[in-house]
């Protein structure tokens, strides 16, 4: 048997899912989620925001419920939601003798309970499980538009933030010394996250999207030491599982976006392994190799 | 040796019957002293005294609850290592550059005219050479160094460090001795919180402070038992004479802010 023979098969397994247009896009579109969610988690992970990350997905869902109900536009209803969500969380945080942990826990939960009750009701129109799972299959060019959009101003509003989100974490105390205000920094980070939370939960659905954002730049952060690489690798780790999920998916008929998420799970405890069989019997953390950045 | 003379013209901070807290009571109360360029000032007192306080109604950080305080608008300070994040990946060079995005506006990152000065500023303090190694792989003292080089490049007229020689071995402490002189001697006010009163002798002025101000003056004056014992409460040493009959009077324990 020629080698030729022996590869046509594997290259024809290969390239058979991307004959579709179908295939095509949802790659397409993970990978500029990969790109926006990978420099983003990266900060994210950083700066201890993969909980409000998660709420803020849950805290969108009856937006987007309430959207399909009336018919407008998902991102309408999701960035409804998120305004709601964060005035109600507000307020829950002033009310006496209730911390605001406890607070966004509660506002979250409700919020995302409701979206279920509605989700649930007799009068909603089918494909609303598309809101918790995601789509990734049925991407329109205006969700890659989006994705494209999201990509671009994720990436010029972090190169403009550098050094300030850079500052902020470094030692949040001393940064209003430097001229610094850590409440803008902050505010900056959550409106690119409600951002990307908004846009790639189209594709990957309400329960999936963290998994995209925060995944993928815990896993970069045991493998890279300086933080662009760690950026580029976090983006490499999200097609990486996009390219996988898809595959399982053509070939296994998995859900797609549940096979990528779960793939970034996969490919974080390949990182951790990694990291600790690199690092010796000790546990897998940065400080040891002294991660660095470069400027 | 630093020289003489150098303190001159009227106050960098000026602070009058001030007090703050944090909304309950009053963490700090009736503190009156004032600093003029050059002066380096130890501020002594035990855990909860009012140092850290103090520090943060001059960065502004904390309004004053009572009195009046001016400083400049813009105080540098070298806060205790022990705030920075060690599994952070941030440089030596990338904590430096951190000192000019205060004159930068907020869509500006540091160009190579920042780069200029923030390795400059690690020569100044003994680590250009260290300039690409990880903040938290340095020791100590070394990123006790690297944090002056952020208050250097700030370039501010008024230095704020808080427990500077904390974990800092003794050549190191000698560099950052020596590093406050010549900030001095730039016109620079300095002031130091410290628990060290041997060291804080060495200093032009000492502040002592214990929930209100206890004393303030030169330290050869100002550093009596009496004022000592008021600072530290009962926990003091004495300790034996120098050789040439100096009395040493009294060491207050080792105390770490946190």
């Amino acid at each position: 048997m020629t080698t030729d023979a022996v590869l046509a098969p594997v290259w024809h397994a290969l390239a058979d899912p991307w004959s579709s247009s179908i295939m095509v896009r949802a790659f397409v579109e993970v990978g500029l989620l990969g790109v926006a969610g990978g420099a983003l988690g990266c900060w994210v992970v950083f700066y201890g925001l993969s909980y409000s990350a998660e709420s803020l997905a849950h805290s969108l869902f009856p937006g987007l419920v309430i959207a399909a109900l009336l018919g407008l536009p998902l991102l309408l209803g999701g960035a409804v939601g998120i305004v709601a969500a964060a005035l109600a969380v507000g307020v829950a945080a002033r009310a006496p003798g209730v911390d605001r942990d406890t607070a966004v826990a509660v506002v979250v939960t409700g919020l995302f309970g409701l979206g279920a009750l509605l989700a649930l009701s007799p009068a909603t129109p089918a494909g609303v499980s598309e809101l918790l799972f995601g789509d990734i299959l049925g991407i329109s060019d205006t969700d890659l538009a989006l994705a494209g959009g999201l990509a671009v101003i994720v990436l010029v509003a972090l190169r403009l933030l550098h050094g300030r989100l850079l500052a902020v974490g470094f030692d949040r105390t001393s940064a209003p010394s430097l001229g610094i205000s850590p409440g803008f920094i902050d505010a900056a980070l959550l409106v690119l996250l409600a951002l990307a939370v908004l846009v790639a939960v189209q594709g990957l659905g309400n329960l999936l999207v963290v998994a995209v954002l925060v995944g993928p730049a815990a896993s970069a952060r045991l493998l890279a030491r300086r933080i662009v690489p760690m950026m580029v690798t976090a983006a490499a780790l999200t097609i990486l599982a996009g390219l996988g999920g898809l595959y399982l998916s053509y070939y296994v008929q998995t859900a797609a976006g549940a096979s990528i998420a779960g793939l970034t799970v996969v490919l974080y405890l390949i990182a951790a392994t990694a990291s600790r069989v690199r690092s010796g019997a000790g546990a897998p953390d940065n400080l040891k190799r002294g991660i660095t950045i470069g400027a | 040796m630093r020289g003489e003379g150098l303190v001159t013209g009227s106050p960098l901070i000026e602070a009058r019957d001030l007090s703050a807290g944090y909304g309950g009571p009053l963490a700090l109360r009736d503190v009156t002293f004032a600093a003029a360029p050059g002066e380096r000032i130890g501020v002594l007192g035990p855990n909860g005294g009012g140092k850290s306080t103090l520090f943060r109604v001059l960065l502004g950080e904390l309004p004053a609850a009572h009195g009046s305080v001016t400083a400049p608008p813009r105080c540098g300070t070298v806060p205790q290592t022990e705030r920075s994040r060690l599994d952070y990946p941030v440089s030596a060079l990338d904590v430096a550059l951190m000192g000019t995005l205060s004159r930068l506006p907020w869509w500006r990152r540091p160009g190579q005219s920042e780069r200029e000065q923030a390795f400059d500023a690690l020569e100044i303090v003994g680590l250009r050479d260290q300039a690409r190694a990880s903040f938290g792989a340095l020791s100590g003292g070394q990123r006790q160094r690297v944090l002056v080089a952020r208050a250097l490049v700030q370039d501010t007229r008024v230095l704020l460090l808080d427990e500077p020689f904390s974990g800092v071995d003794a050549p190191n402490a000698d560099r950052l001795m020596a590093l406050i002189d010549q900030f001095a001697d730039e016109g620079r006010t300095v002031m130091i919180a410290t628990h060290d009163v041997e060291q804080a002798r060495t200093w032009d002025q000492v502040l002592c402070l214990n929930g209100s101000q206890i004393a303030f003056g030169a330290p050869g004056e100002t550093l009596t038992r009496d004022v000592l014992e008021a600072t530290y409460g009962a926990a003091i040493v004495t300790l034996p004479p120098t050789l040439d009959g100096v009395e040493r009077g009294v060491l207050a324990p080792h105390h770490h802010d946190h």
